[in-house]
């Protein structure tokens, strides 16, 4: 595996089905009830269950281990989160590479998108291969 | 009153299990198969299944939950978002680690009306080495 300055990473496509908030609540323990309730949900106003912003950027953790061999290599990964994830929409990771330090670092810049809004933007992560 | 920066919670201890790794993975649509087959992993080196990197969240979670509900931050539950997450790892969890995880306030600040609340976990192994330092912002809107 190699990487250079200007390269893209493959893209991560996921749907997220409509229990995979439950499941994620369950492996994760974070039962807030806007993922997985959806009267609750509409109550407060979102147009129904959301997805766990964790859960969104453990796609764009994968995204990156997917590309660089595994989960060793990812070393560093912050993240901004905006607007909301939705159910049965497509979500789509990009990743690109920024920069290639003499140490062998590989700094990517990504974000992931549903219906070409970002709701978790400004990923910034540090690979080792 | 000022907001505790640098006040520091109880250290929260937890077991790695094989199964709930596997659960985790399989809930966040892994297929790396170190995450969900043990034999695999032991073919490659490790112990058993490894974590993935966010599971980081998981073995975090009963260590950060003092903070979100410390009296002393004042933080109102029903406007509160998730504003952003750092993680930064060490070596790789395995099933079996036992990760001690200590979590402290690292900023609060008050920005146009909207509350800013920072929060620092570091999680240590069985073998003192310090698997992931995350960083927790979490943002009340006015």
């Amino acid at each position: 595996m190699h990487f250079e300055a200007g390269q893209d990473l493959p893209e991560l496509k996921v749907t997220p089905d409509r229990y995979v908030t439950v499941r994620y609540a369950g492996a994760s323990g974070d039962f807030n009830p806007i993922h997985i309730d959806e009267e609750f949900a509409q109550q407060v106003g979102l147009p129904g269950r959301i997805l766990h912003g964790l859960w969104t950027m453990a796609q764009v953790a994968r995204a990156h281990t997917d590309a660089a061999g595994g989960p060793h290599t990812l070393k560093r990964l912050s993240v901004g989160f905006r607007g909301m994830g939705v159910l049965e929409e497509e979500l789509t990771v990009t990743a690109r590479v920024t920069k290639v330090d003499d140490d062998g670092t590989v700094h990517v810049s990504s974000e992931a998108t549903q219906a070409g809004t970002a709701i978790v933007r400004r990923g910034d992560a540090d690979l080792r291969l | 009153m000022e907001p505790p920066i640098g006040k520091t919670y109880p250290p929260v201890l937890y077991a790695v299990g094989r199964e709930k790794v596997k659960e985790y993975a399989r809930a966040v649509g892994e297929t790396n198969p170190l995450h969900l087959d043990h034999e695999a992993a032991r073919a490659a080196g490790y112990a058993d299944v490894v974590a993935p990197p966010m599971f980081a969240v998981v073995y975090c979670s009963q260590a950060i939950m003092p903070a979100y509900f410390d009296p002393e931050l004042e933080i109102d539950f029903a406007r509160l978002v998730h504003g952003g997450q750092e993680f930064k790892w060490g070596p790789l969890v395995v099933a079996g680690d036992e990760i001690t995880t200590t979590v402290s306030v690292k900023s609060v600040e008050h920005r146009a009306g909207n509350g800013f609340f920072t929060f620092e976990s570091v999680s240590t192994n069985q073998d003192g080495h310090t698997v992931s330092v995350g960083t927790w912002t979490n943002i009340v809107r006015g």
